[in-house]
């Protein structure tokens, strides 16, 4: 099989594979994943979709290095995520976030510098060059010195890709980015996750809205506890799919809670 | 006139009283951020009274000393967190209730055991802080704490601010989050002990949240919030003993009651965040 070739992983020369093996994460003494298994590589945009409680977010801190691993295992680029990576960035719930924190979004972006620049050392010229060309990128020049509770939804969503930019992260896990946004912060979130997408970056979310799936993502991961199916949307975005997933058939067009 | 103001700086005990009342509030104000920040306010304070039954224990053992009077505070403070961590997770209660069962009877037993054990006199010192009572050493002791306290939080001010901020977005990012947390607590405590002179351990919590809550409603900015609640910390709490010298009052409810004080004023007057402003703003 022919990769097509990326940019933004010209620097390690060769196709970047996440592979997820039998994996099972437990809460306390209940299995919040079990039976876990699913491979997919840099350039593609996954949906995990399942019901509340089905594991999504689980599986992203999982995937993210944040929660222990009961049984199986997750390979990035071959070798064992470990409790954190520099080409891994995760981007939290807006609902998690303790908006008036008193920082600006100058301030949340150059957080994606600390694996580059430590406890202490002040950050270098690369530093600050990367900082201001992951707030240009994300359109947030105007804004970079304002408090992050003056922000709309699809901008506080942007500060965190731009962080995520900044830290040249190469897999982006997001929880529910488009909850709570407005119609036009949808589409523009959808482009903005597309381009990354694009220029070879693999983007996975935790995915609520059924309207705009298809329009969004390359592939899809259906989890109920379990992985129900994984593959491309056309093959796995469909009525059977859903229903296996959410017991009963959602109704297209609707929010599924 | 002139001789009543100039009165308290011309006496020894006076002049370490404001110096003492000046570092206390200088490092209680910083910390007060992180409290702040973390919204554990509630926690801070359990703890501060949790000190007393160490105390009492360990004047009861080894005799009044400072370090004994140190390492008591320390031991109680660890066993009432751990000990509410426990029953938290060993019963359906949440840790809140937990501590608050743990606290309150740990401060009554100390309180029981104060007045037994002779040092009866004392007690109200314990619990409201004798400021004017400082000696050269402890004057030492404040300086020493003040610049470990400070020298510690402030150089590892980026990875502590990322996890106040989102802990599990630090981790992802290589912060030692866990280590960071038992640091910051351990800072907490030995801040906390070392304001017990002052404002003793009933009050301690003043000094602990309103410096930085203050100047919340002030600032968006991280560094304002740090330094200016250590300024604020500092002054007020100097002023207060000044205050406490010239009108006769107690100092440590003297310095919580200046910052409750400058807290109202900037809670209803202030230019950003104040209730009037708000008010104003709606109407």
């Amino acid at each position: 099989m022919v990769y097509p070739t990326h940019e933004s992983c010209a620097h390690c020369g060769h196709h970047h594979e996440l592979s997820v093996e039998d994996l099972r994460v437990r809460y306390r003494d209940v299995d919040a994943l079990q039976d876990v298994s699913f491979a997919t590589s840099c350039g593609a945009c996954v949906a995990l979709i399942g019901p509340n409680g089905a594991g999504k977010s689980t599986l992203l801190k999982a995937v993210a290095g944040l929660l222990p691993i009961a049984a199986g295992r997750i390979l990035w680029r071959g070798t064992k995520v470990a409790k954190w990576s520099r080409e891994i960035a995760y981007l939290p719930q807006r609902e998690n976030v303790d908006w008036h924190f008193p920082i600006t979004v100058r301030g949340v972006v150059r957080m994606g510098r600390y694996p580059q620049a430590g406890w202490w050392r002040p950050f270098s010229p690369t530093d600050e060059a990367a900082i201001e060309r992951a707030i240009a990128l994300m359109g947030l020049a105007d804004l970079a010195n304002r408090q992050i509770s003056h922000l709309s939804g699809g901008q506080q969503q942007r500060v965190f890709l731009a962080r995520a930019l900044a830290q040249e992260a190469h897999v982006l896990l997001l929880d529910e980015p488009f909850t709570g946004l407005d119609r036009n912060s949808k589409s523009s979130l959808a482009a903005t996750l597309r381009n990354l997408t694009e220029e070879g970056r693999l983007v996975i979310a935790a995915h609520h809205d059924m309207d705009n799936v298809r329009d969004i993502y390359d592939e899809v991961l259906l989890l109920h506890r379990r992985a129900i199916a994984f593959g491309p949307v056309a093959e796995v975005f469909t009525d059977a799919g859903l229903e296996a997933t959410f017991g009963v058939p959602p109704e297209q067009g609707k929010e599924v809670a | 006139m002139i001789d009543w103001l100039i009165e308290p700086f011309q006496q020894p005990f006076n002049q370490r009283a404001v110096l003492a009342a000046l570092l206390i509030g200088l490092t209680n104000g910083y910390m007060s951020a992180f409290v702040v920040l973390r919204k554990s306010a509630l926690k801070v304070g359990s703890l501060s009274h949790a000190l007393l039954p160490g105390i009492a224990v360990a004047i009861l053992v080894a005799g009044l000393h400072d370090w004994s009077v140190f390492l008591g505070s320390l031991f109680a403070a660890l066993l009432i967190g751990l000990g509410s961590l426990a029953v938290s997770r060993g019963s359906r209660l949440d840790q809140d209730s937990a501590l608050a069962i743990l606290y309150t009877a740990a401060f009554s037993g100390g309180i029981i055991l104060l007045r037994r054990i002779g040092v009866a006199q004392e007690m109200q010192e314990w619990l409201f802080g004798n400021i004017m009572g400082l000696r050269n050493s402890d004057l030492w002791t404040n300086f020493w704490i003040s610049c470990g306290a400070l020298g510690v939080l402030t150089a590892l001010h980026r990875p502590l601010l990322m996890t106040l901020f989102d802990a599990e977005v630090a981790a992802t990012l290589g912060v030692p989050v866990r280590a960071l947390n038992y640091l910051l607590l351990a800072v907490l405590i030995v801040v906390l002990i070392s304001s017990l002179q002052a404002v003793g351990c009933m009050l301690a919590l003043g000094l602990l949240v309103t410096p930085a809550a203050t100047v919340y409603l002030l600032t968006d900015s991280t560094n304002a919030l740090f330094w200016g609640g250590s300024l604020l910390g500092g002054l007020a709490a100097a002023c207060a003993v000044l205050v406490g010298w010239w009108f006769n009052i107690e100092q440590g409810p003297a310095i919580v009651l200046v910052l409750g004080a400058v807290f109202l004023v900037v809670f209803l007057f202030g230019p950003k965040y104040g209730l009037l402003r708000r008010l104003g703003s709606r109407g």
